[in-house]
């Protein structure tokens, strides 16, 4: 019990510095905007072509944002020196990950969701007709990058340049993620139902696989 | 391992591979439609399995070091990396080289090619972030933990790429080992398999010596410069 009472606790944590301040929302919002207008200047697309190559680039921007957006998760924590009294405070260190990742997951899953209209609107893509299958995706999708992207951050904070490592670190390892988030999107906006149902497996599976390393090797990323 | 032993090994290791160099040039019949360039598949292919044999190694010295967190389990580690590193570059050298007169293009975003090169990707991250975190013991679990979860995505990348981005016509990739191979041909691959193997051990022996030395010195450095 104490791991979920002390996630609640930590997530509350991560939350209420997030929203006191809304730095990180703000940044990653207008990084994605300024992504996808760049994307659309540089493929100029026709309305056939958008919904074809758009889901890509929405999470490739995704993507991108998050290994930015991903940076200061464990980076605050130690230019601030408050890693070790978290690691005492708590009696299982997955929880720090756990209530980071949760935190991580929602911030992304709202900077998505601002998103998507604007998306919609500049790529002429139908989001409404499958929104609920657009949500599944997106949550699972977010939910992947957010495990991996905060076991690494925890690496890379630690690291020298690590502004320039986590992308380095995380682009290659969420491959799989970009794969098949993006051909799932595409399958909801052209209305194939095929490849929606084992691509949805394939993220839940990707999600527990990380997960469980996480929870496996995660306290040996905190040591110090 | 002492040196004299080593020195044997070596010569073993590279006489298989004259031998297997030998036997795919002149032992191993011409391929009917590809004709000489299919010659290059004993060692593409045999390069490929002895360094996904490497990464494998690679994933388990890392296990261990997290479990043990003995500096040998380090050593054997970044070792194999390299070593691995170097075969897979291999292979996405000769592969193209194959690929261009037969499917008439360099490259092409296959399965098999695309998690090759991201497996590439993923040993090269390992072995930048080594080099950026400069105490030994926490670049050791760190990278160790970073091998650990690459190692783990390698499955990922492959199926996803193989079920969601090869249903656009390809070019017909050859049918995996064993499917159809003349049992000469099969001899000679096999044999060149056992050659690749055989030279990448050595080579993360080699490697491997050398770490242990490096780290020897680094701690004898900072002996003296503590006192």
């Amino acid at each position: 019990m104490s791991l979920f009472s002390n996630t609640a606790v930590l997530l509350g944590k991560e939350l209420r510095t997030e929203f006191r301040s809304r730095e990180l929302l703000t940044t990653t919002v207008v990084f994605i905007l300024v992504v996808l207008i760049l994307f659309s200047f540089a493929i100029s697309p026709t309305t056939e072509e958008s919904r074809e190559f758009g889901p890509g680039l929405l999470w490739l921007a995704i993507l991108f944002a998050a290994s930015l957006m991903l940076q200061p998760c464990f980076l605050r924590e130690q230019s601030n020196d408050t890693l070790s009294s978290l690691r005492l405070a708590v009696s299982d260190p997955f929880s720090i990950f756990l209530a980071k990742l949760i935190a991580n997951t929602l911030f992304l899953l709202l900077t998505e969701l601002i998103m998507l209209p604007f998306f919609a609107i500049f790529y002429n893509v139908p989001v409404l007709p499958e929104f609920h299958w657009l949500l599944l995706v997106l949550f699972l999708g977010s939910l992947g990058i957010s495990v991996a992207g905060t076991a690494l951050s925890a690496i890379s904070a630690q690291a020298r340049m690590r502004e320039l490592l986590l992308p380095l670190l995380l682009l290659p390892l969420l491959t799989p993620v970009l794969v098949v988030s993006a051909t799932v999107t595409v399958s909801l906006f052209e209305r194939e139902p095929i490849v929606r149902g084992k691509g949805i497996a394939f993220l839940a599976v990707f999600d527990v696989v990380f997960l469980t390393a996480l929870w496996l090797f995660g306290e040996y990323l905190l040591e110090e | 391992m002492g040196m004299t032993k080593r020195i044997i090994f070596g010569a073993v290791a590279i006489l298989l591979v004259i031998a297997a160099a030998y036997a795919a040039f002149f032992i191993a019949p011409e391929e009917r439609t590809m004709g000489l360039i299919q010659r290059i598949f004993y060692f593409h292919a045999a390069t490929a399995w002895a360094g996904e044999m490497t990464f494998f190694v690679c994933f388990l010295a890392n296990l261990l070091y997290v479990w043990k967190r003995q500096p040998k389990y380090d050593w054997l580690g970044v070792s194999s990396a390299e070593v691995g590193l170097a075969c897979i570059t291999v292979v996405l050298i000769t592969g193209p080289v194959w690929a261009h007169p037969v499917w008439g293009i360099w490259w092409t975003w296959d399965a098999r090619l695309t998690s090759t090169f991201v497996l590439w990707l993923l040993y090269v991250s390992y072995l930048l972030l080594r080099t950026l975190i400069e105490e030994p013991d926490r670049r050791a679990l760190l990278s160790a933990l970073f091998g650990i979860f690459a190692f783990l995505d390698v499955p990922l990348v492959f199926f996803s790429i193989r079920w969601w981005r090869t249903q656009h016509p390809q070019p017909v990739i050859m049918g995996g080992s064993g499917s159809g191979l003349d049992p000469t041909m099969s001899k000679v691959f096999f044999f060149s398999v056992l050659a690749m193997h055989v030279l990448a051990a050595f080579l993360i022996v080699e490697r491997y010596v050398l770490e242990k030395m490096k780290s020897e010195f680094d701690f004898l450095a900072r002996e003296v410069e503590a006192q």
